[in-house]
């Protein structure tokens, strides 16, 4: 199966998550690697999608459709640094 | 709808409330039968930030989409999309650069909407694109590239076929090509990378082993199936 970026899942994920997740920075559970979800690998030729870490090949993002709902399992993100969207300043 | 080459088509879409996109962002079309089986593929867009929404389709043969979008599908249909997305391999004029833009085939796609949008933004980033394609009918935007662009330098290489009198490459992209034609690395250029899964990893490698920075050669593989 071919690799991708995971740059590829971007519609997914924003679809599931309500924002851009490929600038969203993934630390690696297995082996403790920082990128973007962006840059990480993405295989989707297969039942479900699979993000994978590009440094040691562990799975970071699983997402199946079962019933008509969209099942995501993270467990193999340890932590994840998302850009601040940009917040008005509040009051008058 | 402009027939690019015999297997590539560019599709204008007329979405009301669109948002708005960003060089290198792509969409989702999302086709579904009458029997429910639907079918969706990403597709980069193939305009600059504030032109109309373009995407550049080519066909593959035996892709579930692309057949419909290249052959079938007419002027005033309604497709199902989703977009635009993908905030990672996007260019913006405060990205700056020098920028190295490197296509396969029909990966020139979003690399056309980053070349529109230096250009309409008014930047003078100097910029090479090199493109490597295996015949000269698959030099997407040939007419476009060639039309004079200030600081833009656009290096060809054909890998099967070419035509007579061809003054451009004639080879695959390797180190020796890129080292050749290539930003040098202390330039510190900024590289984006899109085309077939082989192609992308050979030269993101070869880029990294020249001193790129890896954060800097972003990549997009389309994969050798499915999908653009």
């Amino acid at each position: 199966m071919d690799e991708l970026d995971g740059n590829g899942a971007a519609g997914l994920l924003q679809e599931i998550f309500g924002s851009d997740m490929t600038v969203a920075v993934a630390t690696c559970a297995s082996c403790g690697a920082v990128a973007p979800i962006g840059a990480s690998g993405l295989y989707a030729g297969g039942p479900g999608m699979v993000i994978r870490c590009r440094s040691c090949g562990g799975v970071l993002v699983v997402i199946t459709q079962v019933r008509g709902r969209h099942c995501v399992d993270l467990m193999g993100i340890r932590a994840l640094d998302m850009p601040l969207q940009h917040v008005a300043p509040s009051g008058a | 709808m402009t027939q690019e080459t015999p297997a590539v088509r560019t599709i204008g879409l007329d979405v009301p409330s669109w948002p708005g996109h960003r060089a290198g962002q792509h969409l989702d079309v999302r086709l579904t039968a009458e029997d429910g089986y639907s079918a969706e593929r990403s597709y980069s867009i193939a305009s600059a930030a504030g032109e109309p929404v373009a995407i550049t389709v080519e066909r593959l043969d035996d892709g579930e989409v692309s057949p419909y979008l290249t052959e079938d599908v007419s002027v005033g249909d309604q497709l199902e999309i989703r977009g635009p997305v993908g905030g990672y391999f996007v260019w913006e004029t405060a990205d700056g650069g020098p920028l190295l833009l490197v296509a396969g085939g029909s990966g020139i796609v979003p690399l056309r909407a980053i070349l529109r949008q230096r250009e309409h933004s008014g930047s003078d980033v100097p910029v090479k694109l090199l493109f490597s394609a295996r015949t000269p009918s698959e030099l997407i935007y040939r007419d476009e590239l060639d039309g004079r662009h200030d600081g833009v330098e656009i290096i060809y290489t054909l890998t099967r076929e070419r035509p007579t009198g061809w003054t451009g490459y004639a080879r695959r992209v390797d180190r020796a090509l890129l080292a050749e034609t290539a930003w040098p690395a202390g330039k510190n250029p900024l590289a984006y990378v899109c085309g077939p899964t082989n192609f992308v990893e050979t030269v993101a490698g070869e880029l990294v082993a020249l001193g790129y920075e890896p954060g800097r050669v972003k990549t997009e593989r389309f994969g050798g199936t499915g999908g653009r």
